[in-house]
């Protein structure tokens, strides 16, 4: 691979990994937080609105860093990957403009009355800022999902003789079935990380000792939350991401389960290290012909191998792609157990006293993060060496007129500005959860 | 038809933003000025802190505009321009970071440093916004498939093979400085009242004289620089009434000031529609002059992306568009009026 198409890539990677663990749990509070509103009222009880005024300053914290590193990204299409945006600028241009007319403008009004206003809007217009943030976030999660889906699952085009992709269904482009279940899914996911952080916050300070009538609620709403969505999470929403793979990206499908040669009643692999040299799995632990059953619902369906693709449409880094993959869906797996347990201990009246399930709790909110990245790393890798699969590759899709030395030092700009970026924040948490949620409504202090 | 469309939306996107996060980043560089306490300060931020991220909006969604209606000039533009826009971007990231990180902390060190950091990434966003309206004008040497990469500086002569920063762009940079100082400190004698509404004034006339001088330096250079941008207004002469708004913008702006705020910030408005309108519908059909070959210019029509695109674009934006306004009016109604270090909550 040539140097500057390698540093375009870890630039992007980069800074989208890192993007995207702030929007994660943006997303994910948004409902909680209407949920939170909506107890207030329907019962007439001031502790939820307590709640809600206390996330929504752990919300408003993540939301700077989300729109400060979110700005690059809009960014990097253009300097970093200008050969693409030339081709494919008249499509995916669509939805990224969308997202900023329809999803950023209603956000960003919205917040600063909904974090400064509760006074002055009274109970029902802050309740309706409450809600402008959280469609905002989801209206802005759908137009970035659509971009990313017609990458994957290319509709609604045709290809002129320069080469350039121009749109001929608008409505193909945002109703492309591909961005109705990766939205599901991905969505999904961000409310799994809010619920996992509300309820690691509550065991947190349930297990000190402070705070408990405010961390009881938010035990409660995380695990109540954890449930519901960590069960959709495998299935449906999963299932039908694993179905679409298989369907229309089937060298794809193959590498993220390291299965080298084309079989009838295909194995699924719960253990195992892909061998790209010799071209096999070492240690495998396999559950016979489930591949198969899960991909076409026949126990004897043949799943196309490696084998079946000539290599250089194989993923580039098998090994990274197989590995993401399984994370994900192991820790999607321990995700069920834990909220499974926890939410048949609430119903039984005995969570709030089970010192160990509170620690288990408490550790485990980093899990859904790292299940979110590796999501995206399979979704990534598994598209390679496609930037549009099937139609354009990715080495000839970055720009051609930055040089891997200027790539390479804009990389470590932002590696920088990241590292201090981490310390401002983990600061400012730190400090909110060091002081804990407020009684009366925010005064003084802008944000 | 469509292209021209576009070419005024996307035109009219960029104006807002600068009229917009204009006044934010202009709060910014006279934030020492008129800020002399911390307490001073404080109000500053307050002035803009419920609507300077929907401002910056702007730039995100005429961005996006841009990517879609024009993709070669998206992609020719940002990639050549790749090591200024990065700094754009450090710089974007400090001031909001600072923006916001300064009203977290209830410390007198860590508010001072913010201060700065915020004054010094809004001045150099807009030397670099000047700069970048400079290049557009002088034009950049564009290869045969119409990209090209620029390196920081060459000669500081504005020839065929000109650097990103040469002396036109550097003058265009100061011009935008001190424009946008003007106008934040307008829009803060607007939002404050007492001492401070004084000190806003009195920065905001000392750069009054230093703006005319600057404009007056500006015009003819620009038109040395690239002679052509007179043959639309010979060819449509009520084209005129662009300039004129920045001469008349600037006198009204300086009338005004003493006695009524809410006009000389939108005399000042003018004055910044203006000086961007002038060079952009002077340049069109142009939309990124080639400094070498200016056969390889990117006008409006080879530049423009597929023709279908371009025509669903129009409903979704309309829509966009009005929904945006109708949520602009809604927040700076809820916010409006003056604020001042005993208000609690921007203004209340
Ligand atoms: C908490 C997060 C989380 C959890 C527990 C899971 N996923 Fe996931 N998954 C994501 C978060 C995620 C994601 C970050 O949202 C991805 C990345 C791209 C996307 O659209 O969603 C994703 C993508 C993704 C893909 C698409 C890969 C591609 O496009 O090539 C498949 C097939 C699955 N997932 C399947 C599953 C299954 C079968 C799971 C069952 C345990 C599972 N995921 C759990
Ligand atoms: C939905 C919005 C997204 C879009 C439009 C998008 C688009 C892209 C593009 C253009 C590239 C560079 C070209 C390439 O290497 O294929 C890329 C690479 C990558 N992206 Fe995404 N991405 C999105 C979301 C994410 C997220 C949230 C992650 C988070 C973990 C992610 C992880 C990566 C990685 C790891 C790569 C590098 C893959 C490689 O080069 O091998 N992406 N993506
Ligand atoms: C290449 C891909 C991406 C681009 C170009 C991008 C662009 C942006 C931009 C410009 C902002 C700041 C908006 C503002 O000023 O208010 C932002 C914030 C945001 N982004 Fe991304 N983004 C990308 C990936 C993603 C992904 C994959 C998601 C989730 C599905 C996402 C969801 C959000 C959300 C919800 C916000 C609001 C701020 C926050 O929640 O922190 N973005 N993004």
């Amino acid at each position: 691979m040539d140097d500057a198409l390698l540093i375009h890539r870890l630039h992007f990677a980069f800074t989208i990994t890192y993007h995207y663990l702030f929007p994660q749990l943006t997303m994910g509070l948004a409902p909680l937080i209407v949920a939170l509103k909506t107890l207030a009222i329907w019962k007439n009880d001031e502790r939820y609105n307590q709640a809600a005024r206390f996330w929504a300053k752990i919300f408003g914290i993540n939301f700077a860093i989300g729109v400060v590193t979110g700005i690059p990204m809009e960014f990097q299409f253009g300097t970093n990957w200008a050969q693409f945006s030339r081709f494919a600028g008249g499509v995916i241009g669509q939805t990224l403009a969308m997202e900023g007319m329809f999803a950023f403008f209603l956000e960003s009004s919205f917040l600063g009355l909904f974090l400064y206003g509760e006074k002055r809007l009274g109970k029902w217009g802050h309740w309706w800022a409450a809600f402008a943030v959280f469609a905002g976030s989801w209206l802005s999660g759908y137009f970035i999902i659509a971009t990313d889906a017609w990458m994957q699952h290319p509709v609604g085009y045709e290809r002129l003789a320069d080469g350039t992709f121009a749109l001929t269904s608008f409505w193909a482009l945002i109703f492309n079935k591909w961005a109705f279940w990766q939205y599901l899914h991905n969505m999904g996911g961000a409310a799994i990380t809010g619920a996992f952080v509300m309820a690691a916050l509550g065991a947190f300070y349930l297990l000190s000792r402070k705070h408990e009538e405010q961390a009881r609620i938010y035990v409660r709403v995380g695990v109540v939350a954890g449930l519901i969505f960590t069960v959709l999470q495998v299935f449906p929403t999963g299932d039908q991401q694993g179905k679409l793979v298989a369907q229309h990206q089937p060298a794809t499908l193959a590498a993220m389960e390291g299965l080298f040669e084309t079989k009838q009643g295909a194995e699924l692999v719960i253990i195992g290290q892909p061998n790209v040299k010799e071209k096999k799995l070492d240690n495998a632990i396999v559950v016979p012909n489930a591949l198969s059953m899960l991909s076409y619902q026949r126990w004897e369906a043949e799943v196309k191998g490696l084998d079946a693709f000539p290599p250089d449409q194989w993923p580039d880094n098998i090994a990274l792609l197989y590995y993401s993959y399984h994370i994900m869906v192991g820790l999607g797996t321990i995700f069920i157990a834990i909220m499974v347990v926890s939410g048949f201990l609430l119903w039984r009246g005995r969570l709030m006293q089970s010192r160990w399930m509170l620690w288990v709790l408490m550790m485990s909110f980093p899990l859904p993060y790292i299940a979110n990245t590796a999501g995206w790393m399979t979704a990534e890798l598994g598209r390679q060496p496609w930037l549009v699969y099937g139609l354009l590759r990715t080495a000839e899709g970055y720009s051609k007129t930055v040089s891997a030395g200027n790539g390479m030092f804009s990389l470590l700009g932002f590696m920088g500005m990241y590292t201090v970026l981490s310390f401002l924040f983990l600061f400012l948490i730190h400090r909110e959860i060091a002081h804990g949620p407020d009684a009366a409504p925010a005064t003084g202090g802008t944000r | 038809m469509m292209p021209t469309l576009w070419f005024v939306i996307v035109a009219l996107m960029v104006v807002v933003y600068v009229i917009l996060d204009g006044f934010d980043l202009g709060v910014g560089i006279v934030h020492w000025g008129v800020g002399r306490t911390e307490d001073e300060r404080s109000v500053n931020i307050k002035a803009i802190g419920p609507v300077w991220d929907g401002n910056e909006v702007w730039l995100l969604a005429a961005g996006g505009t841009l990517y879609f209606a024009f993709p070669p000039l998206y992609a020719a533009g940002f990639s050549g321009f790749y090591l200024p826009l990065m700094m754009v971007l450090w710089c974007l990231m400090l001031r909001g970071v600072s923006v916001e990180f300064r009203n977290h902390i209830h410390d007198s060190v860590w508010r001072t440093f913010f201060d700065g950091v915020f004054t010094f990434a809004s001045a150099l966003l807009a030397i670099f916004f000047g700069a970048a309206l400079g290049n557009v004008i002088r034009g950049v040497p564009l290869n045969e498939e119409g990209f090209f990469f620029t390196p920081l500086f060459t000669d500081f002569r504005t020839g065929p093979e000109p650097g990103v920063l040469d002396w036109y762009t550097v003058l265009t940079g100061v011009v935008s400085l001190v424009a946008l100082a003007f106008h934040g400190a307008v829009y803060l004698a607007l939002k404050t009242d007492g001492q401070q509404n004084h000190k806003a004034k009195r920065v905001a006339s000392g750069s009054w004289w230093v703006l005319l001088a600057l404009t007056l330096l500006g015009v003819p250079a620009t038109l040395s620089v690239r002679p052509q941008l007179l043959d639309n207004y010979k060819n449509h002469p009520w084209l005129f009434v662009v300039p004129a708004l920045v001469f008349a913008g600037l006198i009204a702006a300086r009338h005004f000031l003493r006695f009524d705020e809410k006009k000389a910030f939108l005399a000042s408005c003018a004055y910044l529609l203006g000086m961007v309108g002038f060079p952009v519908f002077g340049l069109y059909p142009v939309i990124l002059p080639a400094s070498n070959v200016p056969e390889r210019s990117l006008t409006i029509h080879n530049a423009a992306g597929p023709a279908y695109g371009l025509q669903v674009g129009v409903i979704w934006w309309a829509i966009g568009c009005v929904l945006a306004i109708f949520y602009f009016r809604h927040l700076y109604a809820v916010f409006k009026g003056k604020v001042s270090a005993e208000s609690a909550v921007y203004g209340h």
